[in-house]
């Protein structure tokens, strides 16, 4: 248990008024070297700790202060870990997940929002953050026609500040793009590292599906949308250096699957994958255990396993350890490598969520599109 | 009298337009030259807002373009020269890699004075060994190429280089801007900036700084891939001796670390290492300092100093 509390309870079975005093100016939950200790008060049968870490229990119960209403939990914690969690509070019958009322941190997903425990030694990079003297780039949506679908899709074209039509830019295609951009600040994040130089000005066009678990399962069609719909009106519209060391494909999860799919289904189109928490499952015997939105998926995996050939020339890869993934991000590493594949690998003290993602995004842009950043002193 | 003063970054709260006052000549005209910025040489809205001045930008950039598009044996001569010179930063940086390296772990090792002073001197002066067999090395590049091709004496360079002597004439000042330092003094080589810079009246900030200076040394301490090695890039212009101008070394370098800021000291003195942070001016007479705010001189005890001691 965090010394602090401990102190606190040395005291006596607080009240509420001692608590109040207590948690003025602190922030939880508490950390310290060794760990985490969450801490609720309130009236409830139980409180649970819900988090997403492979390897724990899902549910974890907070232990109730006699003769009080607060309850706690301490979990052992690695420094610079990072997790997200809600509590679940049981009255009767009735079950509620709720964000730490006395968190202020918080990350958003397309499910909602989640508290955010930043474990001892964490911190947000400030390049994540809005920095005030970096020039903003724009975004503006465009619609193109698919063949490969049948249908039009919308997507969004980030272009950096100072574009210029005078000059070349590569092009990053980033599956679940509107994601990227309100989860993982990758606008912020892009804005910021062109600005200090650390990535090369980059077009980006930011591509999402209105059925992705289809779609980014391995789906023939949407590799065909990107590379023979959506490359082309790119290519028409905007000044791309237009060389396959110059085209990177980037998602996560089964946006990582999607990208590394249509690379390896169109080989020599795209040089640079950045995949993160890619959801490589695959089965090297029987069947597997993720259930049928995996089925497409395991079988792409199973193909290219198989036969992986070169899909890209450099791939930068990222995996949460707290994620049950990572054995399946970590097995594909000496794959590729056998390949002649330049692969770059990260792994956090995190799990498959969207910050997680963004605080790999300078790590992974700038290594597959280096900045001019010893050249050039504005 | 010919002048030349140094400046920090100018696109946040610019302070060109006071050194200009600084030197009474607030009312111009003057000209640029903006080659380091590339495609966007000559984009002078906010420069000319800022000064309050008539100034036309050389267009050195697009003036050497044209060269190479009408003298195809000097460009492809000028290509080649670049790729030998990338080379040679390569196996230089390897090479500098391993120094550095050395260098840090006796910086790092506990063992007596007597014996540990020395190697420490000695691994100092084996990178300024290695930075000046560099450099001489480039020098020898840019020489055979010279002596080889004779870019002044080619009718476009010519033709580029008197167009921009008519448009120097009238004025009082030359507004050197930053960017990319390689392009800037290799534009500015080709064209002989050295012979017509020389005794002028100069303004310039970041890399334009840089390329005033005897040598180029690119730097930063901790970038996102890589090594953190400063490296001698190229030869300057030579036309402010003994000064290595430091933009942005407030984000660019540890200067908090005593360590840090006396090895870079050591390793390229004679020269002056002056900061050059948003705000800094140094004001340069004959190559004498004359005035300076808001910059630092790299001390070789590893401590930031008032640059007094920063001329030629």
């Amino acid at each position: 248990m965090h010394e602090a509390l401990r102190s606190l309870l040395s005291g006596g079975t607080p009240d509420h008024e001692r608590w109040r005093a207590f948690i003025d100016g602190r922030t939880l939950p508490l950390v310290d070297p060794s760990g985490v200790t969450f801490a609720f008060w309130g009236t409830a049968d139980s409180v649970h700790l819900r988090s997403w870490i492979s390897g724990l229990p899902t549910a974890q119960p907070l232990e109730r202060v006699p003769d009080s209403e607060l309850w706690v939990l301490h979990l052992e914690l690695p420094p610079q870990s990072r997790i997200e969690y809600k509590f679940e509070l049981r009255r009767g019958a009735h079950s509620e997940w709720i964000i730490d009322p006395l968190n202020p941190v918080t990350a958003s997903d397309p499910f909602g929002a989640n508290s955010v425990c930043q474990g001892f030694g964490y911190e947000r990079p400030d390049w994540t953050q809005e920095e005030p003297l970096a020039r903003r780039g724009t975004v503006d949506e465009l619609r193109i026609p698919s063949r490969a679908f049948g249908d039009d899709r919308s997507l969004r074209v980030y272009l950096p500040a100072r574009f210029r039509r005078t000059r070349r830019y590569p092009l990053i295609i980033v599956h679940d793009g509107h994601d990227y951009l309100r989860y993982a600040a990758l606008r912020t994040v892009l804005d910021n590292l062109v600005h200090r130089l650390e990535v090369a000005p980059p077009i980006v066009a930011l591509v999402d599906s209105p059925d992705r678990l289809r779609e980014y399962a391995g789906h023939d069609a949407h590799a065909d949308f990107l590379v023979e719909d959506l490359l082309p009106a790119l290519r028409r519209g905007l000044p791309l250096e237009d060389t396959p060391d110059s085209r990177c494909l980037m998602g996560a999860s089964f946006g990582a699957v999607a990208s590394l799919h249509a690379a390896w289904r169109h080989r020599g189109v795209f040089g640079r994958l950045l995949l993160q928490s890619g959801s490589f499952a695959f089965s090297d015997i029987g069947e597997h255990r993720r259930g049928p939105v995996f089925d497409p998926v395991v079988r792409f995996v199973n193909q290219f396993r198989a036969a992986p050939g070169r899909p890209a020339e450099r791939i930068y890869m990222s995996c949460g350890i707290y994620e049950s993934l990572i054995y399946e991000n970590r097995s594909l590493l000496p794959l590729l490598r056998e390949h002649g594949i330049d692969v770059r690998y990260d792994e956090a003290r995190d799990a498959h969520n969207w910050e997680n993602w963004r605080d790999r995004l300078r790590s992974g842009l700038s290594w597959l599109f280096p900045g001019p950043l010893w050249m050039v002193y504005e | 009298m010919p002048s030349i003063t140094l400046l920090g970054p100018q696109y946040r709260d610019p302070n060109l337009a006071a050194a200009l006052r600084e030197r009474g000549l607030g009312a111009g005209p003057f000209v640029s030259i903006s080659a380091g910025w590339q495609e966007r040489e000559g984009e002078l809205d906010e420069l000319r807002a800022h000064v309050g001045a008539p100034v036309e930008d050389l267009r050195i950039y697009e003036r050497t373009e044209d060269v190479f598009a009408a003298d195809r044996p000097l460009r492809l001569a000028h290509r080649a020269r670049q790729a030998r010179l990338q080379e040679m930063q390569e196996l230089y940086a390897l090479r500098l890699d391993h120094a550095k390296q050395a260098a840090r772990e006796l910086f790092d090792r506990e063992a007596s004075p007597a014996v540990l002073l020395p190697a420490r001197r000695q691994a100092i002066a084996a990178l300024r060994r290695l930075d000046r067999a560099h450099l001489f090395a480039i020098r020898a590049v840019h020489q055979e190429f010279e002596q080889q091709f004779e870019p002044a004496r080619r009718v476009v360079v010519a033709h580029a280089r008197a167009a921009v002597l008519r448009a120097l004439e009238p004025t009082t000042g030359v507004l050197i801007a930053g960017g990319h330092v390689a392009v800037l003094v290799n534009r500015l080589r080709l064209l002989g900036a050295s012979e017509w810079l020389a005794g002028r009246t100069l303004f310039a900030w970041s890399a334009g700084a840089m390329a005033l200076g005897e040598s180029i040394v690119l730097f930063h301490d901790q970038p996102p891939q890589g090594g953190a090695n400063a490296e001698v890039f190229d030869a300057g212009l030579g036309l402010l001796p003994g000064v290595l101008p430091l933009p942005h070394a407030q984000s660019r370098l540890h200067l908090h670390d005593e360590r840090r800021v006396a090895v870079f000291a050591r390793r390229f003195a004679p020269n002056a290492c002056v900061t050059l942070d948003h705000g800094a001016c140094l004001g340069f007479d004959q190559g004498a300092l004359r005035f300076h705010s808001g910059s630092f001189q790299l001390s070789r005890r590893g401590l930031l100093a008032h640059p007094e001691s920063a001329h030629a």
